[in-house]
């Protein structure tokens, strides 16, 4: 948030990304409507908004241009915007709890910030993404320009040479793919960018559209341009509300200043884009699938090759992207391929950006350098724990990934690194996780998502997947036995093989990979009927201790009527009528529910 | 509704959304937007006025999630079950709402006021456990909380 220009100064600048949002911005911003109104100051003070910065934790964000100061604030609510106009702007003096100053070392967000490298997100949070000349301001749509002046064969040439590499997961050359589907024959060619972003924990392409629609449109411009195709199409995540309101406003101005449509900047040249909404279908992140449902059908993949490049979309060559790769596209082409393959490790350039969530202090959506290690993310950027237990492991990759512990937090972020512990980069979800997580319960949470979204066209991954949830769940009941594990991993290797896309293919990872690196937790699931993080139900207790003061507030709260005791005695918990909602737990303020 | 009423909603539906066969999911979602889950007597009017088979129709309907047979409640809740909201104890969140509106997950109150669903993923993991109402999004949910956050939601959505 520092666009320092002039039309900046005597500026409230609010932060209405989904993420701030859902934290309040919204009541934020019809506070300072009203109140700058009622003091008469709404002359002196505009209000813009910009979108996420990426510091989820520190939500809702409000930066306040005044007399030639930029002022990052933190938390807001509507009482510290009463504050911030009556101290901030009327009396000179800045709100000094709710400071967010980034350039001090020690601080949250310096921590935050410092080992961040921004090439995607380099305008989210910083200029208003509804507005095309705040973006053209940064130097937006400078990149077409330079496109058009290489032609297309040199524009594969430097991006080949940048090193870029397909941020959607599998990490393929991304001028490779321009060149072949260049080369393939075929009198329309499509290019589409792929924002359906289903792993159920991730959520950088939802932020890269909402703070820098511009700039994806701008990178597919220029793969169009590239492989000579006249029409593309964003499929989007109809879950996306403000990112589909966002492109759908950003389409309309580019084809209003010329940067769509018909013969564009004089090049000869003509791109139009279409938008189309997912349905729900995880399947549908998979590119053969993805072209299904474009085409107004289910969404089921099929065998590759051949390949999209060959014949996608409507049986044409077909370049399809993810968002963030499109992303990066305009800034390699501004800053020099070198400048980008200078970033980063041998064989992964540039940058990867990550939804770091779960139980770390600073989660949020962070950009970083390939080559850090994973525990300078969740260390030095995270914060570390946010509870004070000691962290057990991260989980990389969503359903396709898998749970890599803390023992190896010493991988570097870097392809190949990542996919040599069983896990993948995948798309960017980053889940912390320490003592209070069940490995065991964490496989079965991902099992059941990928035997879910399974779309049904193999019988392996239909119902093989459905088999190993079984078994999962035979061991998280208490009923598991030792031979149940091989079971498990004899199906992983027949799903692995017998399906088609990368769902089934990369579907048991979560639960290969905790058997790789928790094996001791699977084993007391089944020999000891015990599961340690006191996550799996049946094998768990609450049991009230003698500290009871009997004050009676479980019982209120019990939703089968399972706690009984007199007034100021200890109570008992009864087992057979207990359902483990663990309301009594959460309740008690005297910590004396315990779970066995 | 009548006959004519329906022939009348379903031409306007192919005329504002496509009527070749690759617009079969921009009908639906149109359909959906409209009444809030697909009437099937407006699915089968529509297939006579676009290009698209009852058969298309009906198995892109019930391949992809967004899609409802059945009319959800004013206040559609949306309970996340993404990784960190499961992580953060979305299960024990799902049982609490669920006892508190006396459905089950998938169903819709008696007087059509709530209808309960899980999604994967709202992508707001740092507020977790979520869920959102209509538009409207709360976070930092917790089982015992769960009719304050009703309350919440009542009131904005008004």
């Amino acid at each position: 948030m520092s666009l320092q220009n002039e039309q900046k100064n005597n500026r409230i600048i609010i932060g209405l990304g989904s993420c701030g949002i859902a934290a309040g911005a919204k009541s934020v911003h019809q506070r300072f409507s009203k109140l700058l109104k009622e003091k008469g100051l709404d002359q002196k003070y505009k209000i813009d908004i910009t979108s996420c910065v990426g510091m989820c934790f520190a939500e809702p964000l409000v930066e306040v241009h005044a007399d030639n100061k930029r002022t990052l604030y933190g938390k807001v609510d509507e009482k510290i915007v009463d504050r911030i106009i009556n101290e901030h702007l009327l009396d000179g003096k800045i709100v000094l709890e709710r400071i967010i100053d980034s350039s001090n070392p020690g601080t949250d967000s310096h921590s935050f910030l410092s080992r961040q490298k921004k090439i995607v997100l380099r305008n989210c949070g910083v200029i208003n993404p509804e507005s095309i000349d705040d973006y053209i301001s940064v130097g937006g749509y400078k990149a077409v320009e330079k496109a058009f002046a290489l032609g297309p064969s040199a524009l594969i040439e430097f991006i080949k040479s940048s090193g870029l590499r397909g941020r959607g997961g599998a990490g393929f050359t991304t001028g490779q793919k321009w060149e072949l589907t260049a080369k393939a024959l075929g009198n329309e060619k499509y290019v589409i960018c792929n924002a359906d972003e289903g792993d159920p924990g991730a959520f950088m392409d939802r932020s890269t559209l909402e703070g820098d629609p511009h700039s994806v449109i701008e990178g597919m411009l220029v793969a169009a341009y590239a492989i000579g195709a006249n029409k593309g199409y964003i499929y989007c995540r109809a879950e996306y509300p403000l990112a589909l309101n966002r492109l759908r406003i950003a389409i309309k101005q580019a084809l209003g200043k010329g940067f769509l449509g018909k013969n564009i900047k004089k090049s000869g040249f003509d791109f139009e884009i279409k938008i189309k909404e997912g349905a729900g279908a995880f399947v549908c992140g998979e590119e053969t699938a993805l072209i299904a449902s474009i085409e107004g059908r289910r969404g089921m993949p099929k065998k590759r090759p051949p390949y999209p490049s060959e014949n996608g979309l409507f049986g044409s060559p077909t370049n399809i992207n993810n968002v963030e790769t499109y992303a990066n596209v305009p800034w390699i082409l501004l800053n020099g391929s070198e400048a980008f393959a200078s970033v980063g490790t041998e064989k992964s350039k540039g940058t990867k950006v990550f939804a770091l969530a779960g139980k770390v202090k600073r989660g949020g959506l962070v950009e970083v350098p390939m080559g850090l290690t994973i525990r300078e993310v969740v260390e030095e950027i995270g914060g570390g724990s946010n509870t004070g237990r000691p962290l057990k492991a991260v989980q990389m990759g969503g359903p396709s990934g898998g749970c890599i512990p803390a023992s190896l937090f010493s991988t570097r972020i870097d392809y190949d690194e990542v996919t040599r512990t069983g896990a993948i980069m995948g798309s960017g979800g980053l889940l912390v996780m320490d003592e209070t997580t069940c490995m065991v319960d964490v496989a079965k949470f991902f099992l059941k998502f990928t035997q879910l979204e399974s779309c049904g066209k193999c019988t392996f991954c239909r119902v093989g997947t459905k088999r190993m949830l079984e078994t999962i769940e035979k061991i998280t009941d208490g009923r598991g036995e030792l031979s149940d594990l091989t079971k498990l991993e004899d199906l992983a290797k027949y799903i692995i093989k017998g399906s088609l896309c990368g769902l089934g293919q990369t579907a048991p990872n979560p639960v290969l990979t905790t058997l790789k690196y928790f094996r001791e937790e699977w084993v007391e699931h089944i020999e000891q009927k015990k599961c340690r993080a006191g996550v799996c139900k049946p094998l768990i207790k609450y049991i009230i201790k003698d500290n009871c003061n009997g004050c009676g507030a479980c019982v209120r709260v019990c939703p089968s009527n399972a706690i009984t005791g007199a007034k100021k005695t200890i109570h008992i918990i009864n087992q057979a009528a207990c359902t483990k909602c663990s309301r009594c737990y959460l309740k008690c303020n005297f910590d004396s529910i315990v779970i066995e | 509704m009548a006959d004519i009423d329906l022939e009348n909603e379903a031409k306007e539906i192919v005329a504002c959304s496509g009527s070749g066969r690759e617009y079969a999911i921009p009908v639906l979602q149109e359909i959906q937007r409209r009444h809030g889950y697909l009437p099937s007597d407006l699915m089968v009017e529509v297939c006579k006025h676009g290009e698209f088979t009852e058969g298309q129709l009906f198995g892109v309907a019930t391949f992809y999630s967004q899609f409802k047979f059945k009319p959800q409640g004013r206040k559609a809740i949306k309970i996340c079950v993404g990784t960190a909201c499961h992580v953060a104890g979305a299960p024990a969140v799902v049982d609490a709402l669920c006892d508190e509106l006396k459905i089950k997950v998938g169903e819709t109150t008696s007087d059509r006021e709530y209808s309960v669903e899980t999604v994967a993923c709202i992508g707001c993991c740092s507020l977790a456990p979520v869920l959102m109402v209509n538009q409207d999004t709360v976070g930092q949910l917790d089982p015992l909380q769960i009719k304050k956050a009703l309350k919440k939601v009542s009131e904005s959505s008004q």
